[in-house]
Parts: structure tokens; C-alpha cells; sequence
């Protein structure tokens, strides 16, 4: 459903990303994982609109056969016409406004619509309530997912760090997305909240959304990714199942071997 | 103590550096060019009240934190809940004060109202959006200037002028808006501020078309239901039709139930917002407008709405302030008057409606009595003092409110009124603590 | 021909003068990423103290020219720079770590306050002087028109040459600069790496102020007249040369006033005097759009 193809992204002199080309497919889990500074970030960035790459083209195809060139589209209609959906390495909520208003704001187009552009809804013409209150049942379905039902009047800059996690997905599903994206996801989260993060995001895809993350920590990337895309110095060294990605020797070289590969560098200058 | 007075003596010695010359030698025009009259007494005082201000604070710092912070937060706390009778009891005192029948009060109140209804329009921009318009006056000129000229050129009454006046401020808003909104918060504070100082310039140059510096005169007044409140007390006057005296004082009244309406209008449309998706854009984008990109928020247009309701509501404002003074020239929109309508929205406390008119009220109207009671006293008693301070008030105004905006900064950033109403709850509504509301990025 | 050569020299000379200015607002952005609204009204403050110190000076009876330009010089950078500290300390340093606008509203009430106190303590009413340095020298003759070079105007540009290139000298080759440049690059790292952030912040504001009081001093020579407001309209049009030349760069900031000095120049001579803050105005909205990074700025990358 997602298809990238000859994704380059050039800062200045630096290649963060050269040629890059992978595919997700529908209704997977895909990870992308490479060792720091592997450009992993920088790709997402570019599928989700927040940088313009250089050259390649991403594609995305909905279900209904519709194609959405995302290399070309603004921020915000990846988001509201392709239905790509992401989450932020930094957690990015609305700290000062409710759980629930976060997931409301999740939903402005939809309500947005139904208010007749604001003004209707000011003299209160309009299907606002009716709107407003399928918005609130489709953010309390989200909430008991992540079992956050009890704090959704809370201010979400008080909650702890793993339920902020938690809601920053709440609150990209609640676009109702074809593609979510998640930005290291895991990061920061104990154990067991990770393993509750496992089951989250396989409750996901059970919904029929596909997954695209990035991730540091193996553990979680190999229990619950169907297919693998490694990144080092902005180019793909493999591309597989978990079990090929884990065999394959240039991902240990690039995992282990990072010494070895300076020094060559070393060596050519 | 030792180490509080060698402070105080510090700070003495740097205000003697700052006011010794400024306040101390004062350049006077002769016949035969500039002079220097020195002026001890004030340069002392001035010094002293650095000296034991300092003493003062040094002192009282002394105390523990803590319970500073505490005590702050349980202020704040009762602040909020008395808002709920506050405004209310401001209401009502407002739809009675007319019954006093003091001319005086009656005019300052409208005054008074005029920066609540402003207020109230810049606090949907700054206050929700988290947008810094440092061109407000812009708006306000625009809607004064468009009521003139429509009255004056298709000789339309005041009520058809007013919309349109509205209509044509948002629509500057937009065009403005449009290429600035990109910008981050205090590139966009600039250039608003630049677009607030260009509308002011043309305005003073295009003589033909503004009447250049001299302004406007004779702009129509507005009329109740097709009556107007001239004094001839013929068949078209409200006088004439009620069969009462004609006075003056009708007319003022009539003002300030326009602007006591049209302020009640702009509070009534930003709180119906407040609850609604494009309200809530707004608040979302003041908190963190990447993640507003990231769920498919058009950001720029939502900006745009806030700055051109911001502007609708400085427009109906302008409007009212042409029909009210009947004279408008490019003095009333300067800088100084966003910078006053900026203080109160930030003194009130950014998004908070209640806090706003409040701080209007002991601004504009505070002031104001002080000035009045001032003078008064010095009628009384014979006094030259308070007479020589009741004058110089006004010159001091500005200078109050500069200070203010930065005390407030230093000591209370989220205003008087600070906290936040969900606009949703599936229970009951919460409070949110001030120091998790985010006041724009910036 | 002769009259554009004219223009160019006036241009010049009242470039140097916005480009002192722009200098103050670039140094602060660059360390701590802040308009420093205050900074124009700081520049007004010099000019007065500048005033005050020529009167002062003539009533005790200092009749040598230069002596007395360099003690007003001094006279007033000193005291400027304490008004640069004190705004600062009270208005600035408390606010770290506030919202990201809380600063800005803070200098905007510093400016109004800088403002009106010194319309109380000083009066309304514009403050002439006679020309100090008066003549200068004929450059040209041509069609009938002069071009006149004065001596004012020589003082001026060279005054401004040997006090940018004092500081220049103080930002490359000075601990104190190294200091700067290294808040400049990362504010949190510097402290870490133990420089005293605070002392440093403080001197890039006491540095601002005395060269925007140098350009107060030459703003009172050159034009002879002065008044509370003046602060406004050259603070906007400083910051306008510290964006076109591409905030937080030095030389920018120089090369920024000279494009904006000689634009205001070029306008009012060719096109019309009443629209030329209209123009400058203007620029600083279209810089601002289209040349966010300036001529010798950096691009920055939005982090997400």
C-alpha cells in the first residue's frame, strides 16, 4: 500500500537519505530500524509531509484503489485526504487541554464540517451535537483501548510518561488512519508498558490499519513486526522477515560492526 | 539584614547612574538655544524609592518560597471561583449604571467597554490562538475609517455601515494574514506591528481620500429603529416620538447600550467558539502546532480564521468609535493603542474572558477615577498637590501600564485570571492549572 | 548623477548609524533568541544622555570640539550600557525558562516604559542643538548641483568604523567573545562547560546598548533634533537592516543598515518622503516572507 521509491534527502552537502526504495503492505506491521543517525527520522519526515524530499516518489493506495502521491502533498492533507497518521519521537500532545479534547482536536475536519464553517454552529443551525457526539464515542473507544476511560477529563500534561505514549496513539488513530506511523514508540517505557504497547499496537492492526514504526529496541521490533527494512548511513541494507533481517550478515556488520566500517573510512581519506 | 541594605545600596547607586542625568538634569528650550535645569528633590526621591523598594523585595524574599508559590496558587484558586458571581455582579452593574444618570460615568463607561470589546477581539487571536498581533489598531482603523467613509460617501446609516465595517476589517485581516501567518510568533509580532504602523502612515498621506491628518468630521450618528437623537425634538427624534425633552444625555446612553451589546456580542461569539472544533483548533494550535499538522489541521487557514474573527470584532469596535466621537483622524490608531489593548488582554490573563474585562475595568476606568477623585480632593481642600498629580496622570498612564506589562511578566506570566475550562468533559469540568496551559510557542 | 552621488553619501552615513543599531538586536537573538523590543528605546536614552553630557560639558566650559565628543562619547555609552544591564537584569533574566512570548511582551512593556519616562522626566517637546562639527567640503559640481560631503558626516562614518572594528576585535579575539560565540552555538552546553551564561548575557546587552548609544551620540549630530520617539521608528528599522542582513550575523547586521540607510535615502530623494517608513516597513514585512534567513544568515531545520 506504501511504495517509496528513490527517496533522496540532501541537507546542504549531507545525503541524509540516498535512494532509498521500500514497500509496506497492507494490513502489516513494517518496521524500520538502522543504528543512530541512520536516517530512519528523516524518512518518516518525508512520508508524513514535514520535510519536501529531494527526489523519489512515495505513493500510498488506499483500499479503494485511490493513489496519493505524499512526496507532493501538503503537511495537513497527508494527514486529512491520505490518511496517514503519525506520532512524535518528543511526545507531542496538547499538554494544557483534556485527554478527551486531544482526541476531539484529532477529529477537527470531521467536526469541522458538520459546524457549517463555524458559523452555522455559532447560531446553533447546525448537526454539530449529533457530530460531537459520534466524535466522543469514537475517542471513548479509543480511550478503553488504552485504558485511559477514567482520565479523560484530566489535563494530558498530567498524566505519567507511558499513558502520554498511549494517548499520542489514541490520538493519531482517532484520524482514523489507513497508515499510522510511530516514532520510536517504545522509547522510555519500562517492561511491562512496553508489552502493553505490544498488544495496542497489534490490537491495531487488528483494526485493519497498517503500521509503519521506528525502532530502537529489538526486542519489541522483532515480537511484533512481519517485515523488516534496515537503514545505515541513509541507505537500505536489507529488507525481509524478521528471521531473514536477523540472519542476514550486513545487518550485524552495521549493528556490531560500525568499528570496522570507520576505519575503512579511516583508511579511503 | 547586612546583606539586604548592601543590596539596596547597590541598586540605589545603579538608579543614581540611571535617573541622575535623566531625571536630574532636564534639557530646557531658552532664547537662546537648550539649558540644563537640574532637579535634586525628584532625583532623590526617585533614588529613595529605588532604595527602600529594593529593601523591600530583599527582605521579603527572604521568606520562604514556597509558601510564596502556595499562597499565589490559592489566590489564584479564589480568583477563579469568585469569577463565577463576578460576572454576573459585573453585568448587572453594567445594564444599571445608565440609571445613575451621571453623564460622567456614563461616558467613561463606554470608554471602559470599548477596550473590554477590543480586549475580547485580540484575546481570540493572542489569548487562543497564541498569535501575537502587535497590530491590532490596524483593524480598529479600518472599521473606523470604512463607517466613516460609507456614511460619508452613499450616505448609509450606521447600522447597515457596521457589518460591512466588520466585514471589511476581516477581510484586510485575511489579506494580511495570509503571507504573515507562515511566520514564527515573534517574526509575526513584527510584521503585525509593521502592518499596524503602514495602515497608519497611508491613512495620514492619502489626504484625498482620509482627509490626511485632519481626519474625518461630521460622521453620522447612529439612529434607534430610524429615530435620531437630534435636539430639534421633531417627528423623526426619538424626543419627538417618545414626546420627552431632547438632551444629550439620551444619546449617550443610547452609545453605551450600542457598545454594551456589541461588547456582549464578541464575548457571546468567543465563548460559542471556545466549545466548538474551530475553537478548539485554535487552542490546539496555541499548544503545539506541528501536532496540529500531524492530525491533518490546515494550519495556516485555521490561523487565518482567528486572526480575521479578531479582526470582525476590531472592525465592529472601530465602527462604534467613528459614530461615538463623530471625529476620527490618524491619532486614534497608533501604536500606543495596540500596545494598550495588548497590556489588558496579557494583565487579564491570556484566553480568560472575565480577567480581560477586569483589567479593562481597573485600567481604563481605575485610572480614570483616581484622575477624577484626585482632582476632586484638590477642589476640596484647596490643594495644589493632588491637582499637580491629578494633570500629570494621563503622562503618566503609558509609563504605568509599560511597567505593569513587565511586572506581570516577572511575577504572574499567566495574568490575574489564569486556569483554563475544558471545552468537553465526559464528567464534570475541571479546572486545568495554569502552568500546564502552554500561551504559544512564539 | 551628482544628485544620486548625494544620495549615496547620505545613505551611507545614515546606514552606519541603523547598522549600529542592528548590531545590539543581532548579538541578542543570536544568544538568546529574542527580539529585544527595548533596544530602540535604548538608543533614544543614548541620545538623550548624549544631549545632556554636550550641554553639561559647554556649561562647564569644555569649548574643545573634540574633547568634549569624546567625553560625551564616553558619558553616554557608559550610562547606556547601565540602562542596557539594568533592562535586562529586571526584564529579562527573570523570564527564562517562561513561555517563548513572555519575553517579547516583557521588552515591549520596557520599551513603552522607556519610552514615557523619559517623555515625564525630559518633556515632550522635540530637543534641538546647533551643529557641532559644522562645513564640510565640496566633492563635486555638476549641472548646477553640489554634492556636499561634511564634515559630520566624515565623523560619523569613521567613528562608526573605529567602534565596529573595537568590537569586532572584542567578539573574534577576546575569552569574552569566545564566551559569546560559544552561547550563541548552544546556551545549555556553554553552561555545562562551565561559562558563566548569565555574566555573558548580561555584557552582550551592556555591549548593545553602548554602540546603540554611539548611534544615539550620531543620530543628535547629524540630524541636530531629537525626541522621546525617536527610539520607535529606528529600532523598527534597525531590526529591519539585523533581518535583511540575516539575524544573529554581525556583519549582517552592518550590511543590513547600509541597505536599509541607503534605501530610505534612495526613496525619499526619487519617490516620496511622506511613504519612506512605509518602504521600510514594507521591506521588513517582505524580508520577513521571502528572505527569512537574511543575506548572511543560516537556514535553520525545523526539528520535529
Amino acid at each position: 500500500m506504501l511504495e517509496v521509491r528513490g527517496l533522496t534527502m540532501r541537507f546542504g552537502g549531507l545525503k541524509a537519505v540516498d535512494s532509498l526504495s521500500f514497500a509496506a503492505q497492507r494490513g502489516e506491521i513494517t518496521a524500520v530500524i538502522g543504528p543512530n543517525g541512520a536516517g530512519k527520522t528523516t524518512v518518516f519526515n518525508c512520508i508524513t509531509g514535514f520535510y519536501r524530499p529531494t527526489e523519489g516518489s512515495i505513493v500510498l493506495t488506499h483500499p479503494d484503489g485511490t493513489t496519493f502521491p505524499l512526496q507532493r502533498m501538503p503537511g495537513h492533507r497527508i494527514a486529512s485526504a491520505a490518511k496517514v497518521a503519525r506520532t512524535f519521537q518528543n511526545i507531542r500532545l496538547f499538554a494544557g487541554m483534556t485527554v478527551l479534547e486531544n482526541l476531539l482536536v484529532a477529529q477537527h475536519n470531521r467536526l469541522m464540517a458538520a459546524t457549517g464553517f463555524g458559523v452555522l454552529a455559532v447560531l446553533g443551525l447546525s448537526r454539530y451535537p449529533k457530530a460531537e457526539r459520534v466524535a466522543i464515542d469514537l475517542a471513548r473507544h479509543w480511550l478503553d483501548a488504552i485504558g485511559l476511560i477514567a482520565r479523560a477529563d484530566d489535563p494530558a500534561g498530567a498524566l505519567p510518561y507511558g499513558a502520554q505514549r498511549r494517548l499520542e496513539i489514541a490520538r493519531a488513530m482517532c484520524i482514523e488512519p489507513e497508515l499510522l506511523c510511530l516514532d520510536e514508540p517504545a522509547a522510555g517505557l519500562n517492561p511491562r508498558e512496553s508489552e502493553e504497547l505490544n498488544q495496542l499496537l497489534l490490537k491495531i492492526r487488528g483494526e485493519g490499519c497498517s503500521l509503519l514504526l521506528i525502532e530502537h529496541d529489538m526486542g519489541v521490533v522483532m515480537k511484533i513486526s512481519d517485515h523488516i527494512v534496515v537503514l545505515d548511513h541513509g541507505k537500505k541494507i536489507s529488507d525481509g522477515t524478521p528471521q531473514e533481517v536477523r540472519a542476514d550478515p550486513a545487518v550485524i556488520a552495521a549493528y556490531l560492526g560500525e568499528g570496522e566500517e570507520d576505519e575503512e573510512v579511516e583508511a579511503e581519506a | 539584614m547586612k546583606a539586604a541594605l548592601r543590596d539596596a545600596f547597590l541598586s540605589a547607586a545603579v538608579a543614581l547612574g540611571l535617573f541622575g542625568p535623566m531625571v536630574g538634569l532636564v534639557t530646557t528650550p531658552t532664547d537662546h538655544g537648550l539649558t540644563l535645569d537640574p532637579r535634586p528633590i525628584a532625583t532623590a526621591v526617585v533614588v529613595a524609592l529605588v532604595f527602600f523598594g529594593r529593601l523591600l523585595v530583599v527582605s521579603r524574599r527572604a521568606r520562604s518560597r514556597q509558601e510564596v508559590v502556595g499562597r499565589n496558587r490559592a489566590l489564584a484558586e479564589a480568583l477563579t471561583r469568585a469569577g463565577r458571581f463576578v460576572a454576573p455582579a459585573l453585568l448587572v452593574v453594567a445594564i444599571a449604571l445608565p440609571f445613575t444618570g451621571s453623564r460622567y460615568y456614563v461616558d467613561l463607561a463606554t470608554l471602559v467597554l470599548t477596550y473590554v470589546m477590543l480586549g475580547w477581539g485580540l484575546n481570540i487571536v493572542v489569548g487562543l490562538a497564541g498569535l501575537l498581533d502587535l497590530g491590532y489598531v490596524a483593524f480598529y482603523a479600518v472599521g473606523a475609517y470604512s463607517y466613516a467613509l460609507l456614511a460619508q460617501t452613499f450616505d448609509l446609516g450606521f447600522w447597515t455601515c457596521l457589518p460591512l465595517a466588520g466585514i471589511l476589517a476581516a477581510l484586510w485581516g485575511v489579506i494580511l494574514g495570509f503571507p504573515v501567518l507562515r511566520l514564527r510568533g515573534d517574526y509575526l509580532a513584527i510584521v503585525t506591528l509593521a502592518f499596524g504602523e503602514i495602515i497608519r502612515v497611508v491613512i495620514t498621506n492619502w489626504v484625498s481620500l482620509t482627509g490626511g491628518p485632519n481626519g474625518i468630521v461630521g460622521i453620522p450618528r447612529p439612529t434607534l429603529f430610524g429615530l435620531s437623537f437630534s435636539m430639534d425634538g421633531g417627528p423623526g427624534t426619538v424626543a419627538g416620538f417618545f414626546g420627552i425633552e431632547p438632551a444629550t444625555i439620551q444619546r449617550v446612553i443610547f452609545l453605551y447600550y450600542v457598545i454594551l451589546a456589541l461588547a456582549l456580542l464578541t464575548n457571546w461569539v468567543s465563548l460559542r467558539l471556545r466549545r466548538q472544533p474551530l475553537g478548539r483548533a485554535w487552542e490546539a494550535l496555541r499548544e503545539d502546532e506541528v501536532a496540529c499538522r500531524s492530525l491533518g489541521i490546515n494550519v495556516t487557514n485555521t490561523k487565518l480564521t482567528a486572526f480575521a474573527t479578531g479582526a470582525l470584532f476590531g472592525g465592529f469596535a472601530g465602527a462604534f468609535f467613528a459614530t461615538r466621537q463623530a471625529f476620527i483622524s490618524p491619532e486614534s490608531f497608533t501604536f500606543i493603542e495596540s500596545a494598550t489593548v495588548l497590556a489588558i488582554v496579557v494583565l487579564g490573563g491570556l484566553g480568560s474572558q472575565l480577567g480581560v474585562a477586569l483589567a479593562a475595568v481597573v485600567m481604563i476606568g481605575g485610572l480614570e477615577l483616581l484622575r477624577g477623585l484626585l482632582s476632586w480632593l484638590a477642589d476640596q481642600m484647596g490643594s495644589d498637590l493632588f491637582a499637580g498629580i491629578a494633570g500629570e496622570l494621563p503622562l503618566y498612564r503609558m509609563l504605568i501600564f509599560g511597567l505593569a506589562l513587565v511586572v506581570m511578566m516577572v511575577l504572574r506570566p499567566r495574568g490575574l485570571v489564569s486556569g483554563r475550562t475544558p471545552s468537553v468533559a465526559l464528567g464534570a469540568r475541571k479546572e486545568i492549572a495554569a502552568e500546564l496551559v502552554a500561551q504559544g510557542r512564539g | 548623477m551628482a544628485y544620486a552621488l548625494q544620495q549615496l553619501i547620505n545613505g551611507v552615513t545614515l546606514g552606519m548609524i541603523y547598522g549600529l543599531i542592528a548590531v545590539g538586536y543581532t548579538m541578542v537573538y543570536g544568544i538568546i533568541g529574542m527580539i529585544n523590543f527595548a533596544h530602540g528605546d535604548i538608543f533614544m536614552v543614548g541620545a538623550f544622555l548624549s544631549l545632556i553630557a554636550l550641554l553639561g560639558l559647554s556649561i562647564l566650559g569644555i569649548t574643545s570640539v573634540p574633547l568634549a565628543l569624546a567625553l560625551t562619547l564616553v558619558f553616554a555609552a557608559g550610562l547606556a550600557a547601565l540602562y542596557g544591564w539594568t533592562v535586562e537584569r529586571v526584564a529579562y533574566r527573570p523570564l527564562r525558562g517562561s513561555f517563548r512570548l513572555a519575553p517579547l511582551i516583557s521588552a515591549i512593556g520596557m520599551s513603552i516604559t522607556l519610552q514615557n519616562f523619559v517623555q515625564v522626566s525630559q518633556g515632550a517637546r522635540v530637543k534641538p542643538i546647533e551643529a557641532v562639527i559644522p562645513g564640510g567640503i565640496q566633492v563635486m559640481h555638476q549641472d548646477g548641483f553640489a554634492v556636499q560631503l561634511s564634515w559630520m558626516q566624515i565623523a560619523i562614518v569613521v567613528t562608526t568604523l573605529i567602534v565596529l572594528g573595537i568590537f569586532t576585535w572584542l567578539v573574534t579575539r577576546t575569552p569574552l567573545g569566545r564566551s559569546m560565540r560559544a552561547c550563541e552555538q548552544d546556551l545549555k552546553m556553554a553552561s555545562l562547560l562551565g561559562i558563566d551564561t548569565d555574566k555573558t548575557i548580561s555584557l552582550t546587552f551592556v555591549i548593545g546598548a553602548a554602540l546603540a548609544a554611539v548611534a544615539g551620540l550620531m543620530f543628535l549630530l547629524y540630524y541636530g533634533v531629537i525626541d522621546f520617539y525617536i527610539g520607535f521608528i529606528a529600532g523598527v528599522k534597525a531590526f529591519t537592516a539585523a533581518v535583511l542582513g540575516g539575524i544573529g550575523s554581525l556583519p549582517g547586521a552592518v550590511l543590513g543598515g547600509l541597505l536599509i540607510g541607503l534605501i530610505e535615502v534612495f526613496w525619499s530623494a526619487y519617490f516620496s518622503v511622506e511613504y519612506k517608513d512605509v518602504a521600510a516597513f514594507s521591506i521588513l514585512a517582505i524580508a520577513l516572507i521571502f528572505l527569512p534567513t537574511g543575506i548572511l544568515g543560516r537556514a535553520e531545520v525545523e526539528k520535529v
